[in-house]
């Protein structure tokens, strides 16, 4: 029987790729697996290029950059209230929060302060960001460590979120609602009744979570002990928000930023921390800050000053010259900008630090030696948006 | 299934009875999965979650199977380029064969079953591992590296966890004094409880420890939540099955909910009293009918158990997975053995 | 006397519970005399759209309307735009003078306004940032097209789009905002 050309070709490349694979497995790096752009596990667009040996990890590198936009060099050629639409973008999930470091710093530059009534809305919205943020990712965190309900559970509730967050701004993803100056609208009759009512629903789901989830041995076993991030190497990697406070140390941006803008300040809430360092730790964090988040929420809603909306700026806003950072405790963590303005009606140059961005640069030291299982655990707890690491 | 045709006074050819027994293993297979399919992963899944399922497909989506069936047949036969294409091939069939095999022991009525086996429950457990064979080719012929880690996932999980299954079934035989599926069925029936005998001596009762074993090594068994890091949908993509489009895949698909039928259907056999009713005549023959729905109510519900555990927990790490199962289950099914051994022999 | 620690009912135990109790309230949704009967329809969290379908709130961007009398084509909605999705085009005209003796003025007339929906980013800048009112945003979303072409809404068909534009709602108590009126 002859053979054909097409066989003869797949019997060379069958050999040559079973070469290949066996000169990974013989050799003392491992087999190289690509948790490539496209894959479950990943938030969106991340490339983790992991050696494995067996299931254990020997070397891991991440690869980001296959989500990046320009939002730096798109901001450089629009005006401030476009560029703040295109900031809703960056952490998308967290939609509010990513247009209030740019508008505070944009403030700063213009020394205007926005009146008090703004305000407190502005921090109102900002904790619900971080409330609908922050259930997404307990719903995520059962679905990447395969539990199939919680997910369901966090998008029902987290739909209300959404429902009140549109009955104001008008958009349920990218409100584009904080202005230089003050907020582009006032509330809705009957929003703050609607709110508190959507506030008392999630501290529900936490609970649901809590049983379904944290309480479960399954889950606890799966994530005590695992990805210990110590504190000092925390902090030198240059990790904020929950991820950080999960290893004990205290700092949190809303109380100890100097961020005059928001109104965190004037209510009464706690800093939670744990001292473990590993998966758990970050998840327990983060579901005990949106607990404090609907607390903050309803009691901003309680005490809601009267008055105006915005303050006085003239029609078209062009900013004096000057530089200006403001970093704010966003959902993901520390949020900063960084806008240079020549008195343009735009910004001349703007410099995003995003917290996901630091985030992600410890996992090449975390992953080492961890079982392949664990490299998702430890990507779920860590907690990244692609649109904030990529920009 | 000659004493059930000869009830019904008519004689077949040996090759009519062979098309009927080959008809009868097809609806035995195809019925189970369908209906587990629509009842749990469409519909109990969706109420745990908040929401309806597919509504569109027929009357509240009960044609949605059918439509799902219809898309993936018509589906492109993907082959990857290196994946070795026989071997490729044969792996969906030789899981698919292990299904038919198991139902072969079980039976559905005093005369309605398909071979009436001596060692009943020893050839069932022998021929479920035939699958963990299919699921290995499957993860190595694909020349996909996610495949690969999904397959010796898969043939690491499956094998460890045959032993607490084997030791749990080994609880009811002491009991029964049988290994065959028929005369467990009848030793339930005709039992009796500290004398009460109303309804019979559901091996449940007594070896509610090997139920459970059983329940839990079916779990694994199935490659279901929470043992499915072979499948491990957030980390493999699907594991083993990565590759498989169209046809393979439902063959694949399906042989997973058949299995859960018809492991569903021995653990009902064991434990629950099989196909008899307590208080109904065993040799009837109304039962011969009556049985198999009755086995399929009973199916339902180990199902139902089975399903519930699967959309509730997160996963087990492999590891996790192995110790429970050498650590725990199989020194929990050695002590329900003694204990069963020291009661019998005390009753 | 020693004291054995309560009894906790292990994580896995409660976890199912939740899960069956979910289902339980989707299935038995009803309360007082209609408890047992099944209607899993209302219990669900979902809107099974396209035959039921959620009214979104008045405020929601949908699209946007176009009041063709009040705009003067001073062309700020398409400068503002961040994706320049907003093509206008216009000629100056001579309109007759407002009192009689006067002389006559000129304005500008608009010829074209189109929208492209398949670039707008749905953000507002434009309605906002209008001083004549003649942009409002609409909560209708249900406009898709089979061709891309057809998302380009000429002068018409915004028009129309301002049937559905809903009054502006009432604010909350204690805002010193002025509800502003839909010009109809």
């Amino acid at each position: 029987m002859t053979v054909t050309e097409r066989q003869q070709r797949a019997y060379v490349d069958a050999q040559a790729a079973d070469a290949r694979v066996n000169v990974e497995l013989e050799t003392d790096e491992g087999m190289t697996l690509n948790i490539g752009p496209q894959h479950p596990a990943t938030h969106g667009t991340l490339r983790v290029v992991a050696k494995l040996d067996g299931e254990q990890v020997v070397w891991a590198d991440v690869v980001p950059g296959y989500m990046h936009r320009g939002y730096e060099k798109l901001a450089e050629v629009r005006t401030f209230p476009q560029v703040t639409t295109l900031v809703n973008r960056i952490d998308w999930l967290g939609s509010f929060a990513n247009e209030v470091p740019f508008i505070l710093a944009a403030e700063q530059l213009m020394e205007v302060e926005a009146p008090a009534r703004a305000r407190h809305i502005r921090t109102i919205l900002f904790e619900m960001a971080r409330v609908a943020n922050i259930v997404l990712f307990l719903g995520d965190l059962g679905a990447q460590l395969g539990a199939v309900t919680p997910v369901f559970y966090a998008f029902r509730d987290r739909e209300h979120v959404l429902d009140q967050i549109e009955a104001v701004t008008g958009g349920r993803f990218h409100p584009n609602f904080d202005r230089i100056g003050g907020l582009k609208d006032d509330l809705p009759k009957g929003w703050i009744a609607d709110t508190k009512a959507v506030m008392e629903r999630i501290r529900a789901f936490c609970h649901q979570v809590e049983e379904l989830l944290f309480g479960n041995e399954i889950f606890e076993a799966r994530t005590r002990g695992v990805g210990v991030v110590p504190a000092e190497v925390g902090l030198s990697y240059g990790l904020s928000g929950a991820s950080i406070r999960g290893s004990g140390v205290d700092w949190d941006l809303r109380r100890d930023g100097g961020v005059t803008g928001l109104a965190h300040g004037d209510v009464d809430w706690k800093v939670w921390t744990h001292p473990d360092g590993d998966s758990f730790a970050r998840c327990w964090v983060r579901l005990q800050e949106t607990r404090e988040a609907t607390k903050i929420v309803d009691q901003l809603c309680d005490g809601l000053p009267g008055g105006p909306i915005m303050a006085k700026v003239p029609r078209i806003i062009k900013v004096p010259e000057g530089e200006a950072y403001v970093e704010t405790e966003n959902p993901l963590g520390a949020m900063g900008y960084y806008v240079v303005s020549r008195g343009d009606l735009g910004p001349f140059r703007v410099k995003i630090r995003s917290a996901s961005f630091s985030n992600v640069s410890i996992l090449p030291w975390l992953l080492r030696g961890v079982y392949m299982p664990d490299i998702i655990t430890i990507l779920a707890s860590m907690y990244f948006i692609l649109g904030d690491i990529d920009r | 299934m000659t004493a059930a045709v000869g009830t019904l006074a008519i004689e077949l050819a040996y090759w009519q009875q062979t098309a009927l027994r080959t008809v009868g293993v097809l609806v035995a297979v195809l019925i189970p999965a369908g209906t587990l399919v629509y009842v749990f992963l469409f519909k109990m899944m969706s109420f745990m979650q908040s929401r309806l399922g597919p509504m569109e497909a027929g009357p509240y989506g009960s044609m949605q199977l059918l439509a799902e069936v219809g898309k993936w047949i018509q589906k492109e036969d993907i082959i990857p380029w290196r994946a070795d294409h026989r071997l490729f091939a044969l792996a969906p069939y030789v899981v698919v064969t292990s299904v038919f095999l198991i139902l072969l022991a079980v039976p559905f009525g005093p005369d309605a079953w398909f071979a009436d086996l001596d060692v009943g429950i020893f050839w069932v457990l022998a021929v479920s591992s035939i699958s963990v064979l299919g699921i290995l080719i499957a993860g190595w012929a694909s020349a996909n590296k996610y495949s690969l880690l999904g397959g010796l996932r898969a043939a690491g999980q499956l094998i460890a966890y045959e032993l607490p299954m084997v030791l749990a079934v080994v609880g009811v035989v002491i009991q029964a004094g049988t290994l065959n599926l028929q005369g467990i069925v009848a030793a339930q029936h005709s039992g009796e409880i500290f004398g009460f005998g109303g309804i019979g001596n559901p091996f449940i009762l007594t070896q509610i420890i090997g139920f459970f074993i059983f329940l839990v090594a079916t779990q694994a068994e199935l490659t279901q939540a929470p043992f499915d890091m072979p499948i491990a949908e957030s980390e493999l993509v699907s594991g083993y099955m990565t590759e498989y489009s169209g046809m393979r895949f439902l063959l694949f698909f399906i042989a997973e909910f058949a299995s859960a039928g018809a492991f569903a259907a021995v653990a009902a056999t064991l434990f629950l009293g099989g196909w008899a009713l307590p208080g109904v005549d065993l040799d009837a023959d109304y039962m011969n009918v009556v049985g198999p729905l009755v086995l399929l109510t009973k199916m339902m519900l180990v199902a139902f158990l089975v399903f519930w555990a699967r959309f509730t927990y997160p996963r087990f790490r492999e590891d996790q997975l192995q110790q429970l199962a050498w650590k725990i289950l199989i020194p929990l099914s050695l002590v329900n053995i003694l204990a069963t051994m020291a009661l019998k022999v005390m009753f | 006397m020693v004291k054995f620690p309560a009894p906790k009912t292990p994580g896995l135990v409660k976890g199912l519970g939740v899960t069956l109790k979910t289902m339980m309230k989707t299935t038995f949704p009803s309360r007082g005399m209609k408890t047992l009967i099944p209607a899993p329809s209302i219990g669900a969290a979902t809107v099974q759209y396209p035959h039921e379908k959620e009214m979104p709130a008045p405020r929601s961007r949908g699209v946007i309307a176009l009041k063709e009398e009040n705009c003067t084509v001073c062309m700020l909605c398409a400068r503002s735009c961040p994706d320049w999705c907003i093509y206008i085009e216009g000629h100056k005209d001579t309109a007759p003078p407002r009192r009689p003796g006067g002389k006559p003025r000129q304005v500008n007339k608009l010829d074209r306004f189109d929208i492209d929906y398949a670039l707008c980013m749905y953000c507002g800048i434009c309605v906002e940032v209008c001083p004549f009112d003649a942009l409002f945003w609409s909560p209708e979303y249900e406009y898709s097209e089979l061709r891309l072409a057809d998302l380009l809404h000429d002068k018409e068909r915004l028009g129309e789009w301002m049937q559905t534009v809903p009054d502006f709602e009432a604010y909350e108590a204690g805002s010193e905002q002025k509800v502003r009126k839909v010009p109809r």
